[in-house]
């Protein structure tokens, strides 16, 4: 059995769950085996929709007190769950690289984190994953009998296979959590960035926060994530959440436009495995053109309310 | 209180990565090396933060890895460490370097373990977590600010699409990223003083390794850039609409 752990928030399952979801169904086809799913904590959403993604049965331990989340008690529950599974599933965000490895002692599983793709079982159990912040992939065997692996968000393609998975409650005592949550902050109307589809991202280029306008009102008509290279960040001109490269933020969307960012070798790190990449710099000499797709060889303050304008009327 | 700093040999964010022997090495020459970013611009810098405020703090630094490790040890313990263990190994399998962490960690009755979120090379983001759980500790990953008010711990760590505030009672695993500290250069008094703090070498115990590395792959490149003429945007956003199809 291949067990996918299903992350939640605000009562609602993430969108990178259903991605881990329709992954750990395809690792069930591969080992010719089902695929089932845990949820810890309350979720108005319907929960036996899972089964659309491929998933047979969700374990559930419906207590509120879980929605207060303690990765250890998270790693015990789940253990459980986890018995008789072959391999489980987490996406590799900040819930799951906090479970993950406390599963891989308590399960004796070796743990392959931030895979960006399937299995391969004909020479050993191996997994692809980004190493060296994307610069590269490395090719991991797992020699445990069981097997963990986070998929890095944004890099499954999600199938819908229709049905509905059976749902059973968990018997489990819970422990007293020792990590209490305060507080949860969101920056609301806003796409994550982990988990957007589009990123429209500035650099240095843009020459001061004031300017970021343009940023946002292209991000706001496409549905997208705004982020920002490093050197923005350490100024203070936007949030350290959005700085996204080595030092900050992997992502891999399907469109990535980097607007006065020049494609310093660490932003590039964090950005390459976008599916399409735009790049918009006034300098044709910037390194991040031979990394691009598309390209503005132009200024900024000129193209983008153009660009702007004419997305507008293709979305109207 | 004691600290005990989790410290990561890692290549120079600069560094181009290229393989050897097959693709099942990678190519070190040439390449500078650093600490881990994460492990000292964030965790390791807090943890000195941490013993300005408190003199009586101990700062104890953890690196498991080959003598080729001692010049970055050296440097960590310039910026502020008090000593440094390193663990004589060169196994880079996760579960294998937790356990030699869990081990001293053990020893040593930390109050706290501080990690960087993850290694800049391996990216796995495993240490923290497998630490906490050898030790039976409560973790939390993510880490951007970290305040202690007595034994309690008030931590804000990264989340999606936002920020979380946590309370834990100490003894406590966090793994930090950027906003827990800013980065600091060893002045000369710090240099001249590591030469003698002490970076006692021992050999590693008995672990199991989980995971081996078959091959690296890098990505493929890519076809070449269509560059736009600036004078005229909108064909840039027809072609993403009509041929990449992305929006």
């Amino acid at each position: 059995m291949v067990l996918v752990f299903i992350d939640q928030q605000d009562g609602h399952i993430k969108k990178t769950s259903f991605e881990a979801a329709s992954y750990a169904a395809a690792v069930a086809n591969i080992l010719g085996s089902t695929a089932e799913a845990i949820l810890l904590g309350t979720v108005g959403d319907d929960v036996a929709s899972l089964g659309n993604y491929g998933i047979t049965k969700v374990h559930t331990v419906a207590n509120e007190s879980l929605n207060n989340f303690d990765a250890q008690v998270y790693a015990k529950l789940i253990t459980l769950a986890a018995q008789n599974a072959d391999v489980v599933v987490f996406s590799n965000n900040t819930t799951g690289k906090a479970i993950a490895p406390r599963l891989s002692v308590r399960l004796k599983a070796g743990l392959v984190s931030g895979a960006a793709a399937l299995p391969t079982i004909d020479n050993g159990f191996t997994v692809k994953k980004t190493v060296f912040s994307g610069k590269a992939f490395a090719n991991i065997t797992v020699t445990t009998a069981k097997k963990i692996i986070a998929l890095n968000p944004n890099s499954f393609t999600v199938k819908t296979t229709g049905g509905t998975a059976e749902v059973v409650a968990l018997d489990a005592a819970i422990d007293t959590a020792k990590v209490q949550v305060v507080s949860t902050d969101l920056v609301k109307g806003e796409v994550p960035l982990g988990e957007a589809d589009i990123v429209v991202s500035g650099g240095r280029g843009l020459k001061g926060p004031e300017n970021w306008g343009m940023i946002t009102d292209l991000a706001h008509l496409l549905g997208a994530a705004t982020a920002c290279s490093r050197p923005v960040a350490d100024i203070h001109w936007r949030p350290h959440h959005e700085h996204v490269g080595q030092t900050g933020l992997a992502i891999a969307p399907n469109l990535y436009i980097a607007v006065g960012i020049s494609g310093a070798i660490q932003h590039l790190a964090g950005v390459n495995r976008s599916k399409t990449i735009v790049v918009i710099n006034k300098d044709p000499e910037a390194p991040f053109f031979k990394a691009a797709d598309y390209g503005i060889v132009g200024d900024a303050f000129e193209v983008m309310p153009k660009i702007i304008e004419a997305v507008r009327k293709l979305k109207a | 209180m004691k600290i005990l700093v989790c410290i990561s040999k890692t290549p120079d964010t600069t560094a181009k990565i290229t393989f050897t022997d097959n693709n099942t090495k990678f190519d070190s020459a040439g390449v500078q090396y650093i600490i881990n970013p994460y492990d000292e611009w964030y965790s390791l810098v807090r943890a000195i933060e941490l013993k300005e405020a408190d003199a009586t703090t101990i700062i104890h630094l953890i690196n498991v890895g080959a003598a080729d490790s001692d010049p970055i040890i050296r440097k960590a313990l310039a910026l502020g460490g008090d000593e440094a263990i390193r663990i004589n190994s060169e196994n880079n399998d996760s579960f294998y370097i937790a356990s030699q962490i869990a081990a001293i960690a053990k020893e040593g009755a930390y109050d706290l373990v501080f990690t960087g979120k993850e290694t800049i090379d391996y990216n796995s983001s495993s240490i923290g977590g497998m630490v906490a759980e050898l030790l039976d500790l409560p973790f939390i990953s993510h880490a951007i600010k970290f305040t202690l008010d007595g034994s309690t711990a008030t931590v804000v760590r990264e989340i999606e699409g936002g920020e979380e505030t946590d309370k834990a009672s100490l003894p406590l695993v966090v793994s930090c990223q950027k906003g827990m500290a800013e980065q600091r250069i060893p002045n000369m008094k710090g240099i001249m003083g590591a030469r003698t703090k002490p970076l006692k070498v021992v050999e590693p115990t008995a672990a199991e390794s989980y995971t081996t590395i078959a091959s690296f792959d890098l990505p493929p490149a890519k076809a070449g850039v269509k560059l736009v003429s600036a004078d005229n945007p909108e064909e840039l956003v027809r072609l993403l609409h009509e041929e990449a199809k992305v929006f």
